[in-house]
């Protein structure tokens, strides 16, 4: 349990994946420009994610019973893309609803570094079955406490004036840079 | 413009196109992951950027050489795993020749197959394309790419470690530990954008 906690707080605060890790910037940027959507994408990526890690686990196994983890990158990511592709189909015929709250996010996913990235980490750190999967589940929490906070930021950028050059992206950039100075206060922050 | 557009493709401009008119990461805003999270340092960025480059030369050359073969139903698979083939090359070879930037690195070696730039380039150009027009493109890209990394690595460790390249300029107490960190990161490349849309607003109203 005490190990559960620790990943939990190390994933969400101390090593959060876009602020600190720089995982997963492409769907930071791009939806986050309304909550409700930086919301869904969240939610989106919480639960491919925690599946990922769940799947790429028991992958990483066979690999290495087969003795071929040289194969780690093609196989993860044909299996992060599959799964994509297999969770879409099964939301589209088992919870409409959901699937279109989240359908526009769930193909963009297979391209989000974060997920991939969580699968390596994962082996990387050797966790257990049950640590990957409450490594997955929590990264993709901190990822979504990150996005939902910069859209909260980038919404009441919208009315504010700011230098022609700066428009558009260079400044979502710049309170990108604020939103990672504060997430590093929580840098000292370590329970194990 | 570009080679696409006509019949006979100049090779030059394809490069320069790359490098410099549509830089994938100062223009186009792809691969911004990558892009903050390796230019701590010059040589990480350029490290990083020939390891890109790599992939893309090989992963453009070949989707080219098979895009009558690919059927277009399942071209984005087919494309991801010529992609992550030529990946797990690079990454055995750093592995195995140069262990320090293999190590310092990590994790976003293997990122490199979702990287948007080269399934970018390989949807965008090398489907569409002749093999040697698309092995320009990749390199072209891919050095644009690199140069976009030196130039963020050079800033963020000039300003943060007071180094060049590794050679001490001044005195480390006096560099903003800051630009090394993950904020500075943000900083430096929103700052970099802005500067290149500030140049291209000045070079259009010169043109009219």
């Amino acid at each position: 349990m005490e190990t559960i906690f620790a990943i939990a707080l190390g994933a969400i605060l101390v090593e959060n994946y876009v602020l600190v890790q720089f995982l997963g910037i492409c769907p930071f940027l791009g939806v986050s420009k309304k909550s409700d959507t930086a919301i869904g994408m969240g939610l989106a990526v919480i639960f491919v994610m925690a599946l990922a890690s769940a799947v790429t686990y028991l992958v990483q196994q066979l690999l290495i019973l087969l003795d071929i983890t040289y194969m780690q990158t093609i196989a993860f990511i044909l299996v992060i893309a599959t799964l994509v592709q297999l969770v879409e189909m099964f939301l589209q015929k088992a919870m409409p609803a959901l699937y279109t709250a989240l359908g526009v996010y769930l193909p963009l996913i297979t391209t989000n570094c974060a997920v991939l990235g969580s699968a390596v980490l994962n082996t990387q750190e050797g966790y257990n079955f049950i640590e990957s999967v409450a490594y997955g589940t929590f990264a993709g929490v901190g990822f979504t406490l990150a996005i939902v906070l910069f859209a909260n930021v980038r919404e009441r950028q919208e009315f504010c004036k700011c230098p022609k050059a700066f428009e558009g992206i260079p400044i979502a950039l710049v309170s990108a840079s604020l939103l990672a100075l504060c997430f590093m206060g929580f840098s000292g922050l370590k329970v194990w | 413009m570009s080679g696409e557009a006509k019949n006979k493709p100049n090779l030059f401009k394809t490069l320069l196109n790359g490098i410099i008119f549509e830089n994938p990461v100062m223009v186009l805003l792809l691969g911004m992951c990558p892009t903050l999270a390796t230019s701590t340092s010059a040589i990480n960025g350029v490290g990083m950027g020939i390891a890109t480059t790599a992939v893309l030369i090989g992963s453009n050359l070949v989707i080219s050489l098979l895009r009558k073969l690919i059927p277009s139903k399942i071209r984005i698979a087919s494309y991801i795993v010529v992609i992550a083939t030529f990946v797990t090359i690079v990454q055995l070879l750093l592995q195995a020749y140069i262990p320090s930037l293999y190590n310092s690195l990590g994790l976003f070696i293997p990122l490199i197959v979702v990287n948007c730039i080269v399934l970018g380039r390989a949807e965008a150009f090398a489907s569409k394309n002749g093999p040697i027009v698309s092995l320009v493109d990749g390199l072209g890209m891919g050095l644009g790419f690199t140069l976009t990394l030196a130039i963020m690595g050079t800033i963020r460790e000039f300003l943060g470690a007071g180094t060049l390249f590794g050679m001490q300029v001044y005195p480390n107490e006096f560099g903003a530990m800051l630009m090394t960190m993950p904020c500075g990161g943000f900083l430096t490349l929103g700052c970099v954008i802005a500067a290149v849309q500030f140049i291209r607003s000045r070079g259009k109203k010169g043109a009219k």
